[in-house]
């Protein structure tokens, strides 16, 4: 045997995984309250007391370690036009695993500079102008955060032209000059970026947030934990050299603030007649809707749906359902358990959750009459032709309906120009090992990808 | 010296690519650094292109006769968008029926285009408007 620990430290819950690397098999799981405001090893000793519980006094001969403890990777993200360079910075952050608490545009005012001096960011990621194009803005932002009262490093990935400009500007700041995010227009570059954002994270942020007074174990955590979900869907897509990947592949997170969307696929159109529009989308994307989850953002599914869908999908009628939706946004850690009602809202509020968040990763089509005959104009990811969705999240697995909850994240008669999957097989991460695999994959990826093609289960099957 | 830089494209619901894959061929070949948005763009689009690339000119071809309606308005919106005085050309099929191509220089200069060219002009005249235009030497 020669097992493996691989460790998550969640907001609330440090979540563990032994694998045994040499039979490829995942020994046990199990989870303790991060125990943040002491020393994050508490609770990581907590969950491993219990792990060994099941599975017997194992010694693992290496860990690993991904975070969103102490609020996950905070950044905020500043660009020129917001549909072009901020959205690309926005893409560029989330893909790297961080939460972007709010991205800017055009010239930052002065009420902006103390919004973000009072989000004091882990990591500022300036942006704007394509490589010999706009000078003026990323050089007035750069001066606006100059003046900033705080010390968070800042990534200068603008217009390269510029580049030396801002650094100086920003000479009493800790600053990193990296490649454009967008060195051409609408083709955006976001690996240098991500690969910057990481580092610093593995430099800096891992200490500074205090995740451990232990020495030994911050040289373990690698990545923030949607960067080890995104890993782990990439390599279950692509595949490794030796061993073959199962495609292109939509994935859903459906967490109790916040819904992550990842999509591996360049999603080009299956539609004849079809020109793209837009930014060129990344073959491995990660949305986040921060508006929409099962308990602390509750009411931001209602808002998107509306209570005439909570109510129909439910069956219960609308009164009681924004009565026990505003319950439950009050009581987060409620679960339906073997509360009828609370199941069947449950089930409605996870199925319009999906579908909203699933039809705002995906990309839509627009329609045109040319005197060639009706043409398409395709914005985003065509996920049409994707043929699997994996599910995790708590509301999806500890469910008789994860099935049926997750035919929301396909293609829809009603809503014909939302480019979600036609014919996918839905699989489930029953065991949450996603982000563990996306951390054994750093170091073990045949075996990671192995594990993850026998672990995640298509759905109505148990094991 | 560095390249002046075009933005291109074939502006609204017009879909006509022939015309533009040559003038793109055509501005590249003349030394201009040109970033085409292709058929089917908004005035959005090509507004939001030249801010973030720095563009020096817009150039907007129409040939579905339908340009007067897609193009009008163009001109504030550069204004409001930070781009005062950039140099903004149109070319095409620019309006509906057989009309002199005075009369369609005319419309559009009153619309706040600095040129205006009809149908089957030469990319060579359009590229020496430009040099004239941003002095730019032979």
């Amino acid at each position: 045997m020669k097992a493996v620990l691989l460790i998550d430290f969640g907001s609330t819950m440090t979540k563990v995984t032994a694998v045994d690397v040499e039979t490829e098999e995942i020994l046990g799981t199990s989870q303790s309250y991060t125990t943040i405001e002491t020393d994050i090893i508490n609770g990581l000793n907590n969950a491993v007391a219990l792990l060994k519980e099941k599975i017997g006094d194992v010694t693992f001969v290496e860990q690993y370690a991904c975070s969103s403890a102490a609020g996950g990777l905070r950044m905020v993200a500043i660009g020129l036009v917001p549909e072009l360079t901020a959205k690309a910075a926005r893409q560029a952050s989330l893909g790297a695993g961080a939460k972007v608490i709010k991205t800017y545009s055009y010239e930052l005012t002065e009420s902006d500079l103390a919004e973000i001096d009072e989000i004091n960011p882990d990591i500022c990621l300036l942006t704007g102008g394509t490589d010999g194009g706009n000078k003026e803005n990323i050089v007035f932002n750069a001066n606006m955060l100059a003046r900033s009262t705080r010390n968070f490093p800042i990534i200068i990935a603008g217009n390269r032209n510029c580049a030396d400009t801002c650094k100086e500007i920003l000479k009493d700041k800790q600053t990193h000059v990296c490649e454009n995010v967008m060195p051409r227009l609408d083709i955006p570059n976001v690996g240098p970026v991500q690969a910057k954002i990481r580092e610093i994270f593995l430099e800096q942020i891992v200490k500074a947030k205090g995740l451990s007074n232990a020495e030994a174990l911050v040289g373990d955590i690698l990545m923030p934990t949607p960067s080890a979900m995104l890993t782990a869907m990439k390599l279950l897509a692509k595949g490794t050299k030796t061993e073959e990947g199962i495609g292109d592949l939509v994935g859903v997170d459906l967490g109790g603030a916040t819904t992550d969307i990842y999509s591996m696929s360049f999603g080009l159109p299956t539609t004849g007649m079809c020109s793209l529009k837009g930014l060129r989308e990344e073959y491995a994307k990660r949305t986040v809707e921060g508006d929409i989850g099962m308990r602390y953002s509750i009411h931001g599914i209602v808002d998107a749906a509306g209570i005439d869908r909570v109510s129909e999908l439910s069956g219960l009628d609308e009164d009681r359902c924004r009565e026990l939706v505003d319950y439950l946004s009050v009581h987060t850690d409620v679960v339906p358990g073997e509360d009828d009602e609370l199941e069947k809202l449950d089930y409605a509020l996870a199925s319009l959750a999906i579908e909203t968040a699933v039809t705002r990763h995906a990309g839509r089509l627009e329609q045109f009459y040319s005197p060639m005959g009706i043409s398409y104009m395709q914005t985003g990811k065509d996920l049409t032709a994707v043929k699997v969705v994996i599910v995790t999240g708590g509301a999806l697995i500890h469910t008789k309906r994860t099935g049926a909850i997750a035919a929301h994240a396909q293609f829809s008669p009603l809503d014909a120009m939302s480019l979600k999957p036609k014919e996918a097989e839905v699989l489930v991460d029953r065991k949450y090992i996603l982000a563990a695999m996306g951390l054994l994959s750093t170091v073990y990826p045949d075996t990671a990808l192995r594990i993850m093609k026998r672990e995640l289960i298509k759905d109505g099957t148990r094991n | 010296m560095e390249k002046k830089k075009l933005v291109i494209g074939v502006i609204g619901a017009d879909v006509h690519a022939v015309g533009n894959t040559i003038l793109n061929r055509a501005f590249l070949d003349a030394g201009f650094d040109v970033t085409n948005l292709g058929v089917l763009v908004p005035q959005d689009e090509f507004i939001q292109a030249a801010v973030e690339v720095g563009a020096d000119a817009i150039v907007v071809s129409s040939l579905y006769g339908q340009g007067e309606i897609d193009c009008t308005g163009m001109r504030e919106k550069c204004d409001e968008a930070g781009l005062k005085g950039i140099l903004l050309y149109a070319g095409g099929n620019l309006v509906v029926g057989k009309v002199p191509v005075e009369e369609i220089v005319r419309r559009y200069k009153a619309m706040g285009f600095d040129r205006a060219f009809g149908p089957g002009t030469d990319p060579q005249v359009t590229i020496d408007c430009l040099r004239e235009d941003l002095g730019i030497n032979g």
